[in-house]
């Protein structure tokens, strides 16, 4: 296990860190390697994100080189249209994508979370107004309800990921519902009411601790979802605009210049690296948060 | 003689199906004194713990309920949500059937019980909590109790676990606890020691303990008086001796001559043929005549009504004429 309770009979002396840190991984070993996979590849991109102005050989929005270079020793990933180098514009463009999908899961979990747990707790009239709201949300296809709100908000990044929120909160609050609805039924909740736990507590210390399983797994599979969906209202020109480095922007333009592989190679490794870690991720976070996994 | 602890008359419970309200539970009067043990004997489905649920107020909305249900003199029974919370846990508590999902899984042994002394001492200091924790696990006869209080409810055998169920129902005293079938999920060994537990509990703080069974052989070793339910009605009640060695009713005595002996040669174990009624398919007359051996053209029209006999009260038109201390063996 990634975290092993501490071992309880032979107290060991402690190792200087080198070595603790050499034995840990020795002893974690291949099973944890796509956790650690996740982590260097987030908290990479994450470090980059922040210091890339430092450090960064290219302009992200100025001319590089020649256009439309193939990769080289000079620009890793080549250039595109407007001599742009691809690699610069990729690792710039994680200032974007990272906190619209941070920021629109956040958001859109909290507030599904909160609408489908007071919907399944309370029942009756709450439970059947807010979840025919959802309904009613879910009845569209997601990308065109999107489409149709971020284009009535006028484009731009902001709008983007509120047009996202709104498309995304109805699914965790069926989410959150259906966990609620299957918790209450177990022997523990009754028993907590016969102990004279008031309904708040129930709810919250009671309930909601058995229910994040499927929200986390969920979520950690949205954020490549996310990514996509952004990138595409991008690509058809309602996200980020013109020239900024997003990367469903940078794939549109590199749709447009379909034979040089090498523009949209970039932007899509990016996208697929972190929705592949956040999932790894996912898995790892929901067996820390459910001790039953634990050995 | 005081007024009893818990005084229930005429409970019925009735669900509503497609077919109209069926009676799940029926005209039931129970009654507890302190540091009583009162054994609720039934099959599956006879409303033990649908009265107990009742008495708890845990039934779902749908179910009505009427009849009277006194806890130490107060009427209970649809008593509004705040009133049966300041019994819940402090007066009242309840010990479930199967301590495999009976303890919050995601929480610690320790977290728990704390929980429930906190909440109904919420001036107690974090370490005197932390100290009555302790000594309950060790009046559960939890080995080692400072190592398993920061265990989670997985890392814990099944009898261990519904040691730590039964020590949270204590935590707070209460002067009656409802057990649920506290040792059905549990193997022999295991029941045993619960047994002796509640033995043990009774006799050291004075609870009055309901021990809903089916297992005659915990009702003779612990309780001092019981009561039989059969299709959500009593069919017999008394003190254990009595109805142990004389029973009136014919299911009493066929409950009693179901569980096998060791001095038994017989080679086939004796069962009560068929099943109980559903739930809308009571017969008219006795429930149990369809089943009952010595059941007469009487038993099928009309329904017995609770008499006195000696120290029992039964619920058979032939209880007087009957003699079933030792139920006859039909052959095989």
């Amino acid at each position: 296990m990634l975290f092993s309770p501490p071992a309880r009979t032979i107290q060991r002396p402690r190792p200087r860190l080198s070595a603790s840190i050499g034995r840990a991984f020795r002893r974690l070993g291949w099973a944890h390697l796509p956790v650690i996979f996740a982590l260097v590849v987030l908290v990479g991109l994450v470090i980059i994100a922040i210091t890339i102005p430092w450090w960064t050989p290219y302009d992200p929005i100025g001319l590089a080189g020649r256009r439309l270079q193939p990769p080289s020793a000079a620009h890793w990933l080549g250039t595109d249209a407007l001599g742009r180098d691809v690699l610069v514009r990729t690792l710039y463009g994680a200032r974007y994508s990272l906190p619209i999908a941070a920021g629109v899961l956040l958001v859109a979990v909290s507030l599904g979370v909160l609408v489908g747990a007071l919907a399944g707790f309370l029942g009756g009239l709450v439970d059947n107004v807010l979840m025919r709201l959802a309904d009613i949300t879910l009845a569209f296809p997601p990308v065109l309800l999107a489409m149709a709100i971020a284009a009535s908000l006028g484009p731009g990044l902001v709008n983007t990921a509120l047009a996202l929120i709104i498309v995304w909160w109805p699914i965790y609050a069926r989410l959150m519902r259906a966990q609620v609805l299957n918790v209450r039924k177990l022997d523990h909740v009754d028993a907590a009411i016969v102990a004279g736990v008031r309904p708040g507590r129930l709810l919250v210390r009671h309930i909601m601790p058995l229910c994040w399983s499927p929200i986390f797994v969920n979520m950690t599979m949205d954020v490549g979802q996310v990514i996509l969906l952004a990138a595409g209202l991008s690509f058809i020109g309602l996200g980020a605009q013109p020239p900024t480095p997003e990367w469903g922007q940078m794939i549109a333009e590199g749709a447009s210049n379909f034979y040089c592989w090498w523009i949209a190679l970039g932007p899509g490794m990016a996208i697929f690296l972190v929705s592949l870690s956040s999932n790894f991720l996912g898995d790892a976070l929901r067996d820390v948060a459910d001790p039953r996994g634990r050995q | 003689m005081s007024l009893p602890l818990l005084d229930i008359r005429g409970l019925a419970v009735t669900i509503p199906t497609r077919d109209g309200e069926q009676a799940a539970v029926s005209n039931v009067d129970f009654t507890i004194d302190r540091g009583e043990v009162v054994g609720l004997v039934g099959e599956s489905g006879s409303g033990k713990s649908l009265s107990m649920l009742a008495v708890m107020g845990l039934l779902p909305r749908h179910l009505h309920v009427s009849g009277s249900i006194r806890f130490d003199g107060v009427e209970i029974c649809g008593a509004p949500e705040r009133q049966m919370r300041s019994l819940r846990g402090r007066r009242i508590a309840m010990v479930f059937q199967d301590p495999m999902t009976a303890l919050n899984p995601v929480k610690t042994i320790g977290a728990q019980i704390s929980e429930m002394i906190r909440l109904h001492n919420p001036k107690l200091g974090r370490a005197e909590v932390k100290e009555r924790a302790l000594a309950l696990l060790e009046s559960v006869a939890i080995p080692a109790p400072e190592r398993r209080f920061d265990q989670y409810p997985h890392e814990f055998s099944g009898g261990m676990r519904q040691r730590v169920v039964i020590a949270i129902a204590i935590a707070n005293d209460p002067e009656l606890l409802i057990a649920d079938e506290p040792t059905t999920a549990l193997d022999v060994t295991i029941q045993a020691q619960i047994m002796e537990i509640f033995a043990r509990l009774r006799a050291e703080r004075g609870m009055a303990v309901v021990l809903i069974t089916h297992d005659l052989g915990l009702v003779a070793g612990l309780a001092d008086r019981m009561s039989v339910l059969y299709a959500g009605r009593v069919a017999e009640r008394g003190p254990v001796g009595p109805v142990f060695t004389a029973p009136r009713h014919p299911y009493t005595a066929g409950l009693l001559a179901a569980v096998p002996s060791i001095d038994d040669v017989a080679e086939r174990l004796y069962a009560i043929p068929g099943t109980p009624p559903s739930l809308g398919a009571r017969p008219p007359g006795c429930a149990f005549a369809p089943r009952c051996d010595f059941a007469v053209p009487l038993c099928r029209m009309s329904e017995p009504a609770l008499l006195r006999f000696g120290s029992a009260v039964v619920a058979c038109h032939r209880a007087e004429e009957l003699s079933l201390g030792d139920l006859p063996r039909k052959e095989a």
